[in-house]
């Protein structure tokens, strides 16, 4: 079947089966490998992306459903002149990342949480990012740049 | 995964008629239908998504009842449902926020996890489960782990829940899935107090009668003080004995209590 969408403001289409899931439709059909396949079991958020504005996990859902959205993935999620966002640039400054795998998806991530509240307080941070799970940093600096982002002073977090 | 047709009606007549193909599947948020499919646990010939259906959605309050469309989702609920502030913390607390986007109170009634949220706050309210062709009470509407009173093909289209004077929600959290490792919801009214208790049964969610006496004689924790939870049909796993399991039950029976009074 065809489906056609939105995907970062640019109109897009693809014929796909019923089965094909957002996150195969968006990296193998549009070329969009930023965001990646984890765990394939809903577990590890890397697949992390926005459906009409909000966050869901595209391994977990049927590019089908995404028919007629608009879907943001984090290729989209720079500024206009290319240059990093404030919060891409907080995980770079926080040094927030060490592999890297987990990214794209902890960005999707705490931006919708930054949308929803500008001003988290840590419970709050690490209570939205239960569903991404990073193996390298042990959580802290990825709680600081989201954090910092959101203009708050950082300088410890609660758990060190 | 094995391939399926997809079909996304707009109505519940339509998708009714969809479901009539014996190899036919509903399909709502999809946040445990899909993982399971990837393991080929299920194998749906034809999956008719629910989600196009406006008429299943959202949320509203009269006469004391709060009516939940099936396919509204735990965020929706979350955010919208304060008219029912213990359910909407529940909500608040399943899955993680992507979870929280795309899954749903009917999707989740119909699996009847033996762990989920749903299920305990619906047999504490006293809900009743409205289908495409009758209106279920929660007391008959689960039946054992994983199932329920719903025939083949029948959609759940809401959910009504007396809005209680008072409840809590104490969900013990396994921590690695976020399903109840043990939760208990306990919801006060007029008439009595009602206690149900999820991930801790084999059987799977259940009312605590004893508890549900108790509690309408005299509203407090210590009312609770000479009753125990029997192990012997609680679950046992890596996580928790049946006695651990057991022992929760009145823990977080308590705790509740305490919470509300």
């Amino acid at each position: 079947m065809k489906v056609q969408m939105r995907v970062n403001g640019r109109q897009v289409s693809g014929e796909v089966e019923g089965r094909t899931l957002l996150v195969t439709f968006l990296r193998d059909g549009q070329g969009l490998t930023g965001t990646h396949t984890g765990c394939d079991t809903s577990q590890c958020g890397a697949c992390t992306v926005h459906v009409d504005g909000l966050q869901v996990k595209s391994c977990s859902m049927f590019a089908a459903e995404a028919d007629g959205a608009e879907v943001t993935t984090i290729e989209g999620m720079a500024n206009a002149d290319g240059s990093l966002s404030v919060l891409q640039q907080a995980f770079q400054d926080h040094h927030g990342l060490q592999c890297g795998f987990c990214t794209p998806g902890m960005v999707m991530a705490a931006a919708t949480l930054l949308e929803q509240t500008p001003e988290p307080t840590e419970a709050q941070v690490r209570h939205h990012l239960q569903g991404n799970i990073c193996r390298c940093t042990g959580y802290h600096n990825i709680i600081k740049a989201v954090m910092a982002a959101s203009g708050q002073q950082v300088t410890q977090v609660a758990a060190e | 995964m094995y391939n399926f047709d997809f079909v996304k009606p707009s109505t519940v007549e339509e998708a009714v008629a969809a479901l009539q193909d014996d190899e036919a599947q509903p399909l709502s948020g999809g946040q445990t239908l899909i993982p399971s499919m990837k393991q080929r646990l299920n194998a749906p010939g034809t999956l008719v998504s629910l989600l196009g259906i406006e008429a299943l959605k959202g949320i509203s309050v009269s006469d004391g009842v709060m009516t939940i469309g099936g396919t509204t989702t735990h965020a929706t609920v979350a955010a919208q449902a304060d008219a029912y502030p213990a359910l909407a913390y529940l909500a608040g607390q399943i899955g993680d926020p992507a979870v929280r986007n795309r899954g749903t109170i009917g999707g989740s009634l119909a699996n009847n996890d033996p762990a989920a949220c749903y299920p305990a706050a619906a047999l504490a309210s006293g809900a009743t489960i409205v289908t495409n062709t009758r209106e279920i009470a929660a007391d008959d509407f689960f039946q054992g782990m994983f199932t329920t009173d719903l025939e083949e093909g029948e959609i759940i289209t809401a959910v009504k829940f007396p809005i209680p004077e008072a409840a809590n929600y104490q969900k013990f959290e396994q921590p690695a899935s976020r399903f109840a490792l043990t939760a208990v919801f306990v919801a006060k009214y007029a008439d009595g107090v009602r206690v149900a208790i999820t991930g801790a049964s084999e059987e799977g969610v259940f009312r605590w009668a004893e508890a549900e006496d108790a509690l309408s004689n005299s509203f407090s924790a210590e009312a609770l003080s000479a009753l125990a939870v029997p192990a012997n049909d609680m679950i046992t796993d890596l996580h928790g004995t049946a006695e651990y399991r057991a022992h929760l039950c009145k823990v977080l029976t308590g705790r509740a209590v305490s919470a509300i009074s």
